[in-house]
């Protein structure tokens, strides 16, 4: 017979609770946070021991480590097609992904303004299990901040990968050679579109819907088609002008595009031409940009086209020998011009 | 996508080029200005050089608001919103990275605690106040008379409905003084010694103000003005029908942006802004200088929404870079190449002159689109007499202070 009561604490009210400082403050609140929200969402047996770091296993003989981080902020937190929370793991599942690495885990640090509700916070931690559990990815690890209101954008999420590169994979920027073939795993723009005409109201007949998306098994499929392709990227922030200007520079080579070839859907187009921006330097997060050797090309796009996620992907170009590094278009018009780095932020022209 | 592909068809643009290269005289050369930013825009994104005979040369004008601007006036703009924290000032988009005194733009500003916001339109600045009724909203305005309408119709409204907290930073330039300035610069004066044989005119701004201002500069000056839509199958057309002009000795005001320009323009606009606006004894250009009744201000009735008179706000003109050749570039007498500074010290993230500011800018679209143009094989672009003794020689001076 004891007289001791077992602690009770009252279970956290997810439809009406918000986040308050206690909750980033390392006691009780903190605690029940984690195991009630985070814990049950991510559910694996590294997070289950609640120790301060996860134990994992050791590669297979030969392979390497690849470790790539990303931090999310964006505005709105939910727009179509996605949210914070599966960006947040599609964003780093890519960065290991175009290194060639198979992704295995990933860590998730928050930093969260306080007066968030917790029904927010519950939906984007739902999302973001959802993306890791359908890309085979678990959460291992993981922190939480509070920040006083005012101090944040609702909430911030930042995520650390680790890969395993297979032996004999070699895949990096520099390594663009004159006469490679560019190819483009679908449509660019989407994603910074559908972020655009959700901050800007802008209606259209279709909806512009982001494209994020973990690009991991696409890449193994183009990797076992063509193993010799020579560069990956994703063409986030800044675009695929931005992503394309990267890898003439590391490599020293220019490229030369074909403005008619680079999907574009009409939507996308359509709210650019409104706005008075161009799609080549608007963000993508599900896109892939291949650079392979000439013989290889056609092999790579099929490869890209078999799968959902390339099913419009399209050569778009070639690398040139070009000491400059010049990124050049052929326009649709029958005119040529260069495409450069962005110059700071791309904002609407006033004409 | 529909009513833009029409106007950007690579087969018609081929055929064009062709009955271009066909009618102009090879014996002679060709130089137009395209005065609007929105062509050279077009131009340059399209490639429009490129399907052009050798000896026709486009020049690119100062029709670019945010390029004209003098940095005077966006000091005056930043000034403001960082000595009253009350006051929100807001303005459209390109105009934020224009530099300004001490290294700051209106970003930079907005880095240390100014409240500056981007806005689409003169009617969002407006429901601005009318949502934070506390703050101070004032509406940075800038623009050709394609963007004066709006503003006189924020301005009647904010007036009507007695939105005490709203107020307006005019900067409307008018497009007419502009030309008429190019024209009568030393250089055009000269017979001969500045090429420029006609203009290929401003889209948007035509359909505000209609095709009747530029007869002047027709029978006055005897250039052929083509007012043009801004796609680049309009450009190519325009062009076309310049050299005909040219060909033909006439010099006459022409349209070929009948879908949208008539004679006489938008009336009911015209008369709005004259209600609203009234013309400015002078007005500073960034690389033209005082120019003579080239800019409106708010009239009287209207000086409670007025900025200037409400904040007392007094300009201060800073002087460009000495090495700068802006001036010369916008009449024509240059071009981005003949700048010592250009691509050196004066880049699109550090513009030195108005012309690097925006990309409709003659430099930036020279930089951001046709660098590749200057590159020999193998080498960088041509060494230039300036720069014989290498680019230390160029004495970097301050942009601004």
């Amino acid at each position: 017979m004891t007289g001791v009561k077992p602690g009770y604490v009252r279970p956290l009210d997810l439809k009406r609770g918000r986040i308050d400082m206690g909750h980033g403050a390392g006691g009780r609140a903190t605690a029940q946070l984690v195991s009630e929200l985070f814990a049950q969402a991510f559910a694996n047996d590294f997070l289950a021991r609640g120790d301060d770091g996860a134990v994992l296993p050791a590669p297979a003989p030969g392979e390497q480590l690849v470790v790539a981080t990303d931090a999310h902020v964006v505005s709105p937190l939910f727009f179509p097609g996605g949210d914070i929370g599966c960006l947040s793991v599609h964003g780093t599942i890519n960065d290991l992904a175009v290194m060639g690495a198979r992704p295995l885990y990933l860590s998730a640090a928050f930093i969260l303004e306080e007066g968030l509700a917790l029904d927010t916070l519950a939906r984007i931690v739902a999302s973001m299990a959802e993306a890791a559990r359908a890309a085979g990815v678990p959460v291992v690890t993981g922190d939480t901040k509070v920040v006083e209101q005012g101090k944040g954008d609702g909430v911030f999420i930042t995520t650390t990968g680790v890969g395993a590169l297979p032996a004999g994979r070699a895949l990096g920027g520099a390594n663009a050679r004159a006469g490679d073939a560019l190819l483009l795993s679908g449509s660019i723009g989407d994603h910074g579109m559908a972020i655009m005409a959700q901050r800007e109201s802008l209606a259209f007949d279709a909806e512009i819907v982001s494209d994020t998306a973990a690009l991991h098994e696409l890449v193994e499929a183009v990797l076992t088609a063509v193993p010799a392709v020579r560069v990956l990227r994703d063409p986030t922030r800044g675009g695929l002008a931005t992503t394309l200007n990267e890898i003439a520079t590391q490599s020293a080579v220019g490229m030369e595009l074909d403005e008619t070839a680079i999907p574009v859907r009409p939507q996308v187009a359509a709210a650019c031409e409104l706005l008075g921006l161009d799609p080549l330097y608007v963000a993508n997060e599900g896109k892939l940009v291949v650079v392979c050797p000439p013989e290889d090309a056609a092999r790579a796009l099929a490869a890209l086209r078999a799968h959902p996620l390339g099913r419009d992907a399209a050569h778009i170009g070639t690398v040139t020998a070009d000491p400059h590094c010049f990124v050049q278009v052929r326009t649709g018009f029958g005119g040529r011009r260069m495409v450069d780095w962005l110059s700071g932020e791309q904002l609407p022209r006033i004409c | 996508m529909k009513y833009v592909d029409e106007f950007r068809d690579g087969k018609l643009a081929r055929n064009l080029a062709e009955a271009i290269a066909r009618e102009a005289d090879t014996g002679r050369d060709y130089a137009f200005m395209e005065f609007c930013g929105g062509h050279t825009h077009a131009i340059s994104r399209h490639g429009v050089i490129d399907l052009l005979p050798p000896n026709v040369r486009m020049i690119h004008g100062p029709g670019c608001p945010v390029c004209v601007l003098p940095v005077g006036r966006i000091d005056m703009a930043i000034r403001l919103a960082l000595a009253r924290p009350e006051v929100i000032v807001c303005t459209y988009g390109d105009c934020l990275r224009v530099p300004a005194s001490g290294g700051l733009s209106m970003l930079g500003a907005r880095a240390r605690g100014a409240d500056i916001r981007m806005v689409y339109s003169a009617a969002d600045a407006l429901s601005l106040a009318r949502a934070e009724p506390a703050r101070e909203v004032v509406f940075f305005a800038i623009g050709f008379e394609t963007t004066t309408p709006p503003t006189a119709l924020v301005l009647r409204e904010a007036r009507a409905d007695g939105v005490a907290n709203f107020s307006v930073i005019c900067n409307h330039v008018l497009t007419p003084a502009a030309i008429t300035s190019i024209l009568e610069s030393p250089e055009a004066r000269r017979h001969g010694s500045v090429p420029l044989d006609g203009f290929v005119g401003p889209a948007h701004v035509s359909t505000v103000i209609g095709s009747r201002p530029y007869e002047f500069f027709a029978e006055e000056y005897r250039k052929p003005v083509v007012i043009a839509g801004f796609e680049p199958l309009d450009v190519m057309q325009a062009i076309r029908m310049l050299v005909r002009q040219v060909n033909e000795g006439r010099a006459e005001v022409e349209n070929e942006f009948t879908r949208a320009v008539v004679r006489d323009g938008n009336l009911k606009a015209q008369a709005r802004v004259a209600e609203v606006f009234e013309p400015r004894r002078s007005f500073e250009w960034r690389g033209l200088g005082e120019v003579a009744y080239s800019a409106l201000k708010i009239r009287t009735e209207f000086a409670r929404h007025d900025a200037e008179v409400r904040f007392g706000l007094a300009y201060a003109p800073v002087p460009d870079n000495k090495a700068c050749e802006c001036g010369a570039i916008l009449r024509g007498v240059k071009k981005p190449l003949d700048c010592k500074l250009f691509a050196t010290v004066c880049t699109p993230e550090n513009p030195m002159g108005s012309c690097m500011v925006s990309s409709e800018g003659a430099c930036a679209a020279h930089y951001n689109y046709g660098r590749f143009r200057d590159a020999t094989p193998g080498g960088v672009r041509p060494p230039r007499p300036a720069l014989a003794s290498g680019p230390t020689t160029v004495k970097i001076e301050e942009p601004v202070r």
